[in-house]
């Protein structure tokens, strides 16, 4: 039986790894994440999953043996967030390259210096060239929805590409929300049986895993590895829609938030949508043809579906959680404009970071967006292109 | 006990064919201690010499299963593996009867240095595997660097004799004791050229339940500056001189394994290799001395262990 339940977003997780029953959780505890690993610790230590749950030393060692027990040959699963991602970042190539099916659940978290333990993007924004499918999430339903759904992208013979999905540190892992769990059953078959590709233990069958490259075939290999992702735009779409017959809750690439005659929009993703489709409301309900996009799948970017939303309006403002420093603007905002590039119409298009390390982003901040989104479509002019929001002077 | 007809008439594991250097230690170990067991054995192997060497694709020296995925990890890695064994055996997916040995290798740059962190943690997890350190002294497969292994006095590429320093500074980092002190089942410290020995070193790593650390030293004719044919005897004068002394820890109990006849100066070890060469100069001989001083003092506390 599905059930209206409420829990935060690190505990939506935890009853998707329940329902899920991984063969191994390998996860080292870091905030926000930590609440994650220690329910799957409770759950094995009274026996209501039967997964080989692994405390490893670091986060460099949690993947690897995710990436060991893949290898090996069945389904597996870790969580972090911020340092530990970082940490992990040497092991996610390998992941990707290796083309091992693993599930992280990713609470973004901002990165060290300075120490912070709050929620933005800059820990997943730097793996976002690992090779690994990246998938956002508004809340905790959509953090459980998501995270489900991985299992089935990942584990996609046409796919086999690690996936993380992620949400907000502290706002969506820690704060309680009504949502529903589906029910078990339905769970397990959803995601279904696991089925390995050349698995480490059929050991009647002996493989070399992980060789030496020199020049004469490395280049193939990494443009062979990208297939998964290639692929992964048809699975990912078929599986939102799956899950959408299934329990009610269909998914794409991105979600459009009274779009329909919209001549502005703000692009963003995960937690802050909830108050930007707020102050679209407030918008909307005074006439102003404002809209909202908010983006669910940033790799693979969804660049064509993406460019001929936006190519119709008249201004957008991309809203970043992340930097990149030294470039054209930050992440989001970069692949938004260049998908852009090939559209003869297409709008004026700014960028805002906002939220570094848990900042408060309020309808205040969204109604400012929208100002300056109508002035520059009236008078066609940007006169700067990137900015900051609640940014202190 | 194992007759070498036995083992000279079991398969290779490990085929020839591959890239290792004339005269290296590492193939020489690697076939005594694969013929250790006879199930099947998967193999996470960490980068270093004997992993690019043996892996070149499109061509595989490995007739067991075998991965590698980075430097730090190998301990990580087999762990990875062994905990999907346990969790699908649980799970009735892989019969119970199944047996198969989980063997994580490096070398001293994967296993003292960059990997150490991984082996202590998987060693304190109590992961079921057999880790085996290849202990060549240095960074071997970069070209010579020094590593926690490299002893006292040698010269390496970061630690050069020079005009002002002659070689390393610093002693080596005591390995074998640090793996004893995690309190894992078995723990061994063996060599190449009395291979029976190593041979039931590895039988007995591969046997308990839990984790087994094996360090095996490796000459290497490249960065030791020795002649090809002279590893097995290299090999020796460490054993004959305490350099390198032979011995298990079963359940946290020391034995010595092998007590030379007449213990060696420590000169006899340095004098064959060419990266103690500069230790002979007038200035440097001092340096003799402390090795010397730093050896004895190490036998006889591995004497007082064993008594224990």
């Amino acid at each position: 039986m599905s059930k209206i339940v409420t829990l935060n977003g690190n505990m939506a997780i935890a009853e998707a790894i329940r329902q899920i029953n991984p063969d191994v959780v390998a996860a080292y505890p870091i905030t926000p994440s930590t609440s994650i690993v220690e329910t799957v610790a409770q759950y094995v230590a009274d026996g209501l999953i039967d997964s080989e749950f692994v405390c490893p030393e670091s986060e460099h060692s949690a993947m690897s043996v995710c990436i060991g027990a893949a290898a090996a040959g069945g389904r597996v699963t870790t969580a972090t967030a911020s340092q530990g991602l970082a940490l992990m970042w040497e092991m996610l190539y390998i992941a990707a390259g290796l083309r091992l099916p693993i599930v992280a659940a990713i609470v973004n978290r901002a990165l060290s210096a300075p120490i912070n333990i709050h929620g933005d993007h800059s820990d997943t924004m730097g793996a976002r060239d690992s090779g690994w499918i990246q998938i956002y999430s508004e809340n905790a339903q959509e953090a459980y929805d998501n995270f489900i759904q991985a299992f089935r992208i990942a584990e996609h013979p046409d796919v086999r590409t690690p996936v993380m999905v992620t949400f907000d540190g502290f706002i969506i892992s820690h704060s309680l929300e009504t949502m529903k769990i589906e029910d078990d059953e339905a769970v397990k078959k959803f995601v279904g049986e696991y089925s390995p590709v050349y698995p480490l233990l059929d050991t009647d069958n002996p493989i070399t895993v992980g060789p030496i490259d020199f020049t004469d075939f490395y280049f193939e290999h990494k443009v062979n590895q990208l297939e998964g992702i290639e692929n992964a735009p048809k699975v990912i779409e078929e599986v939102g829609k799956e899950f959408g017959k299934r329990f009610g809750r269909e998914y794409g690439f991105f979600e459009e938030y009274r779009m329909d005659d919209a001549e502005v929009a703000i692009l963003l993703m995960s937690s802050a949508a909830g108050t930007a489709k707020e102050t679209v409301d407030e918008l909307r309900a005074q006439g102003k043809k404002v809209g909202l996009i908010k983006l669910r799948v940033f790799r693979p970017f969804p660049a064509r579906k993406l460019a001929e939303t936006l190519s119709r309006l008249k201004a957008v403002a991309v809203l970043d959680r992340a930097t990149s420093p030294g470039a054209e603007g930050a992440p989001l905002f970069v692949e938004t404009r260049s998908a852009l590039f090939d559209y003869p119409e297409r709008p004026k298009i700014i960028n805002y970071v906002y939220g570094l390390g848990g900042r408060d982003i309020t309808p205040e901040h969204f109604h400012q967006v929208y100002r300056k989104l109508e002035k520059i479509a009236s008078t066609g002019k940007v006169d700067q292109y990137y900015g900051y929001l609640n940014l202190r002077e | 006990m194992v007759r070498l007809r036995e083992l000279a008439s079991m398969e290779d594991r490990l085929v020839s064919g591959h890239g290792l250097c004339l005269g290296c230690g590492i193939p020489v170990i690697m076939k005594v201690v694969l013929r250790a067991t006879t199930d099947p054995i998967v193999i996470a192997n960490a980068t270093g010499c004997l992993e690019v060497c043996t892996s070149r694709f499109p061509w595989t020296s490995w007739r067991t299963t075998w991965m590698h995925s980075a430097f730090e990890n190998a301990a990580s890695t087999i762990a990875g593996v062994e905990a999907m064994y346990k969790a699908l055996v649980r799970k009735g997916k892989i019969p119970k009867d199944k047996k198969i040995k989980f063997l994580a290798i490096g070398g001293d740059g994967g296993t003292y240095d960059i990997g150490f962190q991984a082996l202590s943690g998987a060693a304190e997890r109590g992961h079921d595997f057999v880790y085996i350190c290849y202990d060549n002294n240095v960074y071997a497969n970069t070209g010579g660097q020094r590593s926690a292994a490299t002893p006292l006095g040698a010269s390496a590429t970061t630690s050069p004799a020079g005009s002002k320093i002659p070689g390393k500074m610093q002693k080596r980092k005591d390995l074998t004791q640090i793996m004893a002190a995690h309190g894992i089942p078995y723990v061994a410290q063996a060599s190449p050229h009395r291979w029976m020995d190593l041979y039931n070193k590895a039988k007995k790593a591969f046997e308990v339940d839990g984790p087994a650390f094996l360090n095996v030293l490796t000459p290497c004719p490249l960065e030791w500056k020795y002649d090809e044919s002279q590893g097995m005897r290299i090999a020796n004068l460490a054993a004959d001189t305490c350099v390198w002394p032979l011995y298990e820890v079963e359940n946290g109990k020391y034995k010595i394994n092998y007590f030379p006849k007449e213990k060696l100066p420590v000169i006899k070890w340095l004098e064959p290799q060419g990266r103690f060469r500069h230790l002979f100069k007038e200035e440097n001989k001092w340096l003799i001395d402390e090795i010397q001083k730093s050896v004895d003092e190490d036998w006889e506390r591995l004497q007082r262990l064993a008594k224990l």
